[in-house]
């Protein structure tokens, strides 16, 4: 009975790899969701096996299952972070909660048990604390706006690890104070909230990918505390991707994970500088980007996070459907930190109903950006700043970006010259072959949208 | 990669010395209490000798034979030292296999990505049952709120990422 529940967890595992490996492709990821959900209700049916407190259990299967359900149906697609740094959270609540109700005073001579207990609630409360900051920040709660770091908070966060491993050690060797492991979170808890509040809001994307990274290992710690297989495979794919997505969005702002964690970004160029540079800034209008539409082959949509603020996903839909229509080659270039998580941006278009092989990746249409007849970036700004090739003092050098100035023509639809998350001038605004459309993103493309349809 | 292991390696390394420093000084220490009073059972003996079972690659350097034999617990802890040596096995295969897997993931797909391998690492609602089965009065209401929140973390996560999943694939 035992081996058979033991094998279960093995075919639950071998599931999560496919359902994972199915991810590879648009078409079958739904399949590979499924496979997921499949191995998660096996797994759980197993452990649900042979056990006491039914009740109990059930109880709290139907309520999680309830709040979960709510949460899922009604967020907003902008909000996706958001939603994924509070799961993120709960997940390491969790893992604080199991190891915490597997402490056992009188266990002794199970001491990597009891490293395991003490892993596992280190990670748990610096994952909860750190995505509940994430979250807070994401949500643009109050609370989380004013400056909340301090000079020499790294030193705090030092102080913090070093007490939460010399606790954790005490634990160890002495099982029977248990009430050590709650000094322990508390610790982990504080040095959660210490890492997470001074990262800024342009680096959100690399902090949901490195906590996404945590969750799973507090899993797999959980499954060391409980000695339980499935869980420590889960929790490392879950962890090797959560690793892989902050490498791949620390090298799309060409920053290191250091950095990030622990440096300041400074903006730099003061305000004499903004105006010489936007001194030759062009604006156009609507009708006039109509015209110069009707006449392009091929038309390039640059969106940011700024698109989904503004509401615009679906104007630009529908202008793209337009100029489809008369056989205008449509596509969307998306830059990896477009959005304020991985791959958030293709959501929102996809949300829109963009047909995903329009999505291009930046490193695939650069390479091609001379033939594109005109390039409508909407909402975006840094990403598409030459600064950050030409100029190798700038804050931002040597982040990639997607290389909109080669095109023949550039539209900026903007609210005003304000800078980016950055904090620098954009040259590309005052460029030769850019003309600036000032309004609100879904205003401005809806009345191009008219225009068109008139013309 | 590099400046990631980099960044990792920094912080383990100082937290890995200050814990085997911290687990040598207290089996010292407990040892020495031990001596103190001479109605010492065996199971206290392999208590207070933490350093024997950590990691294979610690306890190399850090055992006491001496104890292993007083103790006549080797059976026990050389079991117990096979599951955390296999389950370590386990734990880094399966972080290869994830790179690999999850590598071939198109940068498209990667907020369903991280929103379905977050209901995965909600697994540990299957510590949260386990646990909650075996536990009684106050550690049954901490069984029950970690069932709760994983299955927050299932349920929320896997819905979210179909919903997402669909709105890809209705082409």
């Amino acid at each position: 009975m035992q081996s058979l529940a033991e094998l279960g967890y093995v075919l639950a595992a071998v599931l999560f790899i496919f359902g994972l490996k199915l991810m590879a492709h648009p078409r079958t990821a739904v399949r590979g969701n499924t496979l997921g959900v499949v191995a998660m209700l096996l797994a759980m049916t197993i452990a649900m096996l042979g056990q006491q407190h039914y009740v109990t259990i059930t109880c709290g299967l139907v309520i999680g299952a309830l709040v979960g359900t709510t949460f899922a149906l009604r967020v907003q697609m902008t909000s996706m972070p958001q939603m994924v740094a509070l799961f993120n959270a709960f997940g390491g609540a969790a893992s604080i909660l199991v190891a915490g109700a597997a402490l056992d005073p009188s266990s002794t001579g199970d001491t990597a048990g009891m490293v395991a207990i003490a892993a596992s609630g280190i990670i748990g409360a610096v994952t909860f604390c750190g995505s509940l900051v994430a979250f807070g920040k994401l949500q643009e709660l109050n609370f989380f706006k004013k400056k909340l770091n301090f000079n020499g908070q790294q030193f705090v966060n030092f102080g913090l690890t070093a007490t939460m491993v010399l606790l954790a050690a005490l634990l160890v060797s002495k099982p029977e104070l248990s009430w050590l492991y709650l000094l322990i979170v508390i610790a982990a808890s504080m040095l959660g909230f210490g890492l997470v509040t001074p990262i800024g809001g342009a680096d959100m994307p690399v902090v949901i990918a490195l906590l996404n990274a945590y969750s799973g290992l507090a899993a797999a710690a959980t499954g060391f505390v409980i000695t339980n297989h499935v869980l420590i495979i889960s929790g490392s794919l879950v962890g090797a991707s959560g690793i892989i997505l902050t490498k791949l969005m620390c090298k799309a702002m060409n920053r290191s994970l250091f950095n990030v964690l622990f440096g300041v970004m400074g903006g730099s160029g003061n305000a004499e500088d903004t105006e010489k540079i936007y001194a030759t800034v062009r604006s156009t209008s609507a009708d006039d980007v109509a015209l110069m539409l009707e006449t392009a082959q091929r038309v390039v949509f640059v969106p940011g996070y700024g698109m989904a603020v503004a509401q615009a996903q679906h104007a630009v839909r529908n202008l793209a459907k337009l100029l489809e229509e008369r056989g205008i080659l449509i596509e969307y270039a998306i830059h990896p930190v477009a959005g304020r998580m991985p791959g958030h941006m293709n959501v929102l278009l996809a949300e829109a109903d963009v047909p995903y092989e329009q999505l291009i990746e930046m490193d695939r249409i650069n390479p091609t950006m001379e033939t594109v007849d005109v390039a409508i970036v909407i909402g975006a700004n840094d990403v598409v700043n030459p600064v950050a090739k030409n100029d190798p003092e700038s804050p931002i050098a040597g982040m990639p970006i997607i290389d909109v100035d080669k095109s023949r023509t550039v539209i900026v639809i903007k609210r005003s010259l304000s800078p980016g998350f950055a904090g620098i001038a954009n040259p590309l605004f005052a460029a030769e072959n850019t003309l600036m459309l000032f309004g609100d993103g879904q205003q401005a493309v809806l009345d191009i949208a008219v225009a068109i349809k008139e013309g | 990669m590099k400046a990631i292991l980099g960044t990792i390696a920094w912080f383990l390394a100082p937290t890995i010395v200050l814990f085997l420093v911290g687990v040598q000084t207290l089996s010292v220490m407990a040892k020495s209490d031990r001596s103190q009073s001479v109605a010492s059972s065996a199971a206290d003996d392999t208590d207070a000798n933490p350093a024997d079972l950590k990691s294979p690659a610690e306890s190399n350097g850090t055992s006491h034979p001496d104890q292993q034999i007083s103790t006549g617990q080797v059976p026990n802890q050389t079991r117990q030292n096979t599951f955390l040596i296999a389950s370590l096995t386990v734990f880094i295969l399966a972080i290869f296999i994830g790179f690999e897997v999850i590598t071939k993931v198109p940068p498209t797909l990667h907020t369903p990505l991280m929103s379905g391998s977050n209901a995965i690492s909600g697994i540990t609602i299957v510590g949260a049952i386990v646990v909650t089965s075996n536990a009684d009065d106050w550690k049954l209401f901490l069984g029950m709120l970690a069932v709760i929140l994983a299955t927050i973390n299932v349920v929320g996560g896997f819905l979210v990422t179909h919903r997402m999943l669909a709105m890809f694939k209705r082409k």
